[in-house]
């Protein structure tokens, strides 16, 4: 069978291997969650019918609308039923608006992902150059560095960006302090809107990546190839950059695949300090009223982007790290 | 000492225990000392909005409530979520990573892949969907949150006891039939407990932001009840008017997470005794003149004059090394040669200013070429290394960036060194790769570090270290981690090269076949100190020093088969206990009571050798 690939090609291309591994749990993981989801929130009490009809409605209203919506069907059948029509790409309406959940969804997506991708950049930048530095430096300069990431590991997220408003929004009108513009209305005002969410949200990623980069320069710097290389009169930029950076690097990302999983959770926070429509801000009012499909659909998506975090993750592991390339 | 005592010792972790049980107390008084305070819908309208002052330490809110008040009583809530997470994090996370690494196998399998599963779930949108169905249920979001996170501290666990698990006590009481739940709880746990202190230390902190984050968004504590994230929220609904409001409850949870994380990480520093953080590699040239610096006469090419390194101790410097002095002439293999821990290792890194640690050159000169190397700076003596001097190390699979092919670090030294094109160096990495003798270079040089032999390894390093074409090589017992077979290869192959290239090579060994087989001369060191200097004939056939004598003696190279191998008694008296006198007397089958009260000077025994030895008289004659 032609199609089939070459099991040899599946053992043997680290790639197709860490993406065939990846594909492979994503399924049970999305049906795991989704149907979680379901579960969960058909034990909630209280259902949709009686928060869109509120309290006044006679019982038969109630079971129109029931009907009308699905609700009266079993759990399992109305998870089998989303089941169905998500495997199309349909993930349904949500109940209050009648929207489809994929245009719901796909109005805020952008929100949080300029949010997500912006500060996941900084994080990564700030933190990984200040961990460079700090390693470099030692001394004082290190424990700075691990003074600032003790900090910064705990501040609360919310309570930075209620700070950063009242200082750069009101005291310094500096940037605006809630709402975000699309970056098809203004790329300026895009990029000064998302400013203070993104700090916000950094501010955690820059200490933890910090800290871990600082480790791993430590760590990686005392090696004997490092001291081979200063012997045999390699210069200290490429030593610093070439060498110690790149073998550092393997162990930072795999830090920055569970940070980003923990950066994604914090967008729902940032999101409300800053009143920004993204998908944390639809998730915590759809869970609030029961509206199952979004709170699914916004579920689902979540844990695709976790899947292609850590799919990208594996991906760069496997381009740091030779000794997983050739097996 | 035991782990709490070590503990108590830090005065910050004493600090944080002491401010976390401060907070517990709280939580169990305030509630019950200020009853109203939970119940509260509206204090003082009259006396709204107040900034701190005598009445209202904190100030008050926007409904007129006391904010210090409503701090102390919401302490409770947060900890008591808290304290729900933790509780369920050390109930899944501890039996199920004792589980996996005490018995491995298919439970250590499906655990991890459990974990890995959980690793892989978006945690805060979970809690949410939980929340949605349990309003306002803390007890809920917060099971939920420990359940998430338990695999963390389950793979904290799991590494942990790995180790534990191989030692001998362990061993012992597996082996008298004691039932592994006792052996886990008695023995593994009483060991681990530190580290799952510390972690559970650090995930108490990020129970403490989620509580806190969740009460924010108004999903956990209904209102009038106070909580710290609440009051937050409260301060943020009115923050363009009344900004400080969100200055005491924002403090108060920043204060209490990094106690929590400080906390956590004293306590793994006393769990782990013994680790130290690794000091950045920064050389200490010396600056004081030498005494009665010249450059040493010519023909010589590396002159090591009285050298003397140190590394910082725990009381002061420790001396490692003391007034070395050898040299080598242009073309020439000298090998130092000795036991371990005699220095020999530590001389040969001091040459070219690169001491493991914090060690440094503390006294004489190591003259190259016209320069002092040892008072020189970083930016003389970078072009001399691998140019002038290059280094083999004694770790060939260590001593090569994993990260890269090997065609590619030879490449990257004949470009620094020698200023070749990319496909210059490339040519030129494959023309000494064949002069290592491999079969196939071109294939070699595309391979990594990984998929070589240590001989294949070593002969990389050696071609890399020819790149910059050195007068001088050092090569730092660049056999002993390799097979028998494969150091007779690398002997050979660095006697062709230097016979070829005229090179100079500074061999050390403790091996006297690598030294019959190679040297024209030898240093011995023993105990910091060079001790015997001679050509390579008069060594084996008439040591002048005890020592020589007795290393000889128990060679199994040289001695007559089936013959009992002699040992030398005792060890080598490690840095900082040298004895005033000869250093080797303990040892010494010819020491006499002169030996050990004075240091011995080393002198010339005629011609070019030289002993550090009083009786050396006597020992010729025997």
């Amino acid at each position: 069978m032609a199609w089939v690939p070459d099991r040899t090609v599946l053992v043997r291309n680290p790639v197709l291997r860490v993406v065939t591994r990846r594909c492979a749990m994503a399924v049970p993981l999305l049906l795991v969650v989704s149907a979680l989801t379901f579960i969960l929130v058909s034990l909630t009490p209280g259902n949709a019918a009686e928060e869109i009809l509120g309290t006044s409605a006679t019982p038969a209203e109630y079971a129109a609308l029931d009907r009308a919506l699905g609700l009266n069907l079993p759990v399992y059948e109305q998870y089998w039923n989303w089941l169905r029509h998500a495997l199309t790409g349909d993930l349904g309406q949500s109940i209050f608006t009648s929207q489809p959940v994929t245009q719901e969804i796909g109005q805020r997506l952008p929100v949080t992902l300029s949010l997500f991708i912006g500060a996941l950049i900084v994080s990564a930048v700030v933190g990984v150059g200040l961990g460079v530095f700090s390693a470099l430096r030692g001394g004082a300069v290190g424990r700075a560095a691990d003074i600032l990431a003790l900090i910064g590991f705990s501040l609360p997220a919310f309570w930075v960006g209620a700070e950063l408003i009242v200082i750069f929004a009101v005291w310094r009108n500096w940037f605006p302090a809630t709402g975000y513009v699309s970056i098809s209305d203004s790329l300026a005002g895009w990029l000064h809107s998302l400013v203070l969410p993104v700090i916000t949200l950094s501010l955690y990623g820059i200490a933890s990546l910090a800290k871990q980069t600082r480790e791993a320069m430590l760590d990686v710097l005392s090696s004997e190839y490092i001291r081979m290389a200063w012997a045999n009169g390699i210069p200290r930029r490429s030593i610093v950059f070439r060498h110690a950076l790149r073998n550092a690097s393997m162990r930072v990302v795999t830090v920055f695949g569970l940070l980003a999983v923990g950066l994604l959770g914090g967008t729902v926070l940032v999101e409300d300090v800053f009143a920004l429509p993204g998908l944390g801000s639809l998730m915590v009012t759809s869970a609030t009223s029961h509206d199952i499909p979004v709170v699914a659909g916004i579920a689902v998506y979540f844990t695709l982007m976790v899947v292609a975090i850590n799919l990208a993750v594996d991906l760069a592991y496997v381009w740091l790290n030779p000794r997983v390339r050739i097996q | 000492m035991s782990f709490f005592r070590r503990l108590l010792r830090r005065p910050v972790a004493v600090v944080c225990f002491a401010y976390l049980a401060a907070l517990v107390g709280i939580a169990v008084v305030a509630p019950i000392a200020m009853p109203s305070v939970e119940t509260q819908n509206a204090g003082d309208l009259f006396g709204a909005n107040l900034l701190p002052g005598w009445s209202h330490l904190l100030g008050t809110d926007t409904l007129g409530r006391d904010v210090l008040a409503r701090l102390l009583v919401g302490d409770r809530v947060t900890l008591v979520g808290v304290a729900e997470a933790l509780i369920t994090v050390l109930v899944l996370g501890v039996p199920l990573g004792l589980a996996a690494g005490y018995r491995g196998g298919w439970t250590d399998r499906v655990v991890t892949w459990l974990a890995d599963l959980t690793f892989s779930l978006p945690a805060v949108v979970i809690i949410i969907v939980v929340l949605s169905v349990f309003p306002g249920s803390m007890l809920a979001g917060m099971v939920t949150f420990g359940v998430i996170a338990a695999p963390d501290l389950m793979r904290v666990v799991r590494s942990a006891t790995l180790p534990v698990r191989e030692e001998l006590y362990i061993k012992a009481a597996e082996a008298s039939g004691l039932s592994g739940t006792y052996i886990l709880t008695r023995h593994v746990l009483s060991r681990i407990s530190g580290v799952v202190i510390a972690r559970a230390s650090l995930l108490a902190a990020a129970a403490l932001g989620l509580q806190t984050g969740l009460a924010f968004l108004n999903l956990l504590v209904a209102a009038p009840a106070p909580s710290w994230g609440g009051m937050v929220a409260d301060g943020t609904s009115v923050l363009l008017l009344h900004p400080w409001l969100i200055a005491s409850p924002g403090a108060a949870i920043a204060v209490t997470m990094l106690a929590l994380s400080i906390f956590g990480d004293a306590v793994r520093d006393a769990a782990v005794e013994g680790w130290s953080p690794a000091v950045t590699r920064r050389r200490q040239a010396l600056k004081s003149a030498a005494p009665g610096a010249a450059a040493p006469a010519e023909g010589r090419l590396l002159a090591v004059e009285h050298l003397g390194v140190s590394f910082p101790g725990g009381e002061g410097d420790l001396r490692v090394v003391e007034d070395v002095t050898f040299d080598v002439a242009a073309g020439e293999i000298v090998g130092i040669v000795g036991e371990s821990g005699c220095g020999k290792s530590v001389t040969a890194a001091a040459v070219i200013g690169l001491l493991p640690g914090a060690g440094r050159i503390d006294g004489g000169s190591v003259w190259f070429a016209g320069t002092d190397l040892a008072r020189a700076r970083d930016a003389e003596l970078g072009p001399i290394r691998g140019r002038k001097i290059a280094f083999v190390s004694q770790e060939p699979m260590a001593s090569l960036d994993p990260a890269y092919r090997v065609g590619a670090q030879i490449e990257e030294a004949l470009r620094c060194h020698r200023g070749l094109s990319r496909a210059g160096a490339r040519a030129r990495a494959i023309e000494l790769l064949r002069d290592m003798h491999f079969a196939d270079p071109a294939a070699v040089a595309r391979r990594y570090p990984h998929e070589l032999s240590g001989g294949m390894a070593q002969r990389v390093g050696i071609a890399r270290a020819l790149a910059g074409e050195p007068q001088l090589l050092i090569a730092d017992e660049p056999t002993t981690a390799l097979d028998v077979t494969v150091q007779a290869e690398i002997l050979e192959l660095l006697r062709e090269l230097q016979l070829t290239r005229r090179m100079a090579v500074l061999i050390v060994t403790h091996d006297w076949g690598v030294v019959a087989d190679l040297c024209d001369r030898v240093v011995v060191m023993y105990a910091g100190q060079v001790v015997e200097r001679a050509d390579v004939r008069p060594i084996f056939d008439s040591p002048l020093h005890p020592y020589t004598e007795a290393l000889l003696a128990s060679n199994p190279h040289l001695a007559p088969e089936a013959a009992t191998l002699p040992v030398i008694p005792g060890t080598v008296p490690p840095p900082g206990s040298w004895p005033a006198g000869c250093r080797f007397s303990a040892r010494c089958r010819y020491s006499v009571a002169a030996c050990t009260e004075l240091a011995v000077a080393i002198e010339a025994a005629g011609g070019a050798h030289e002993t550090r030895c009083l009786r050396h008289d006597q020992l010729a004659r025997a």
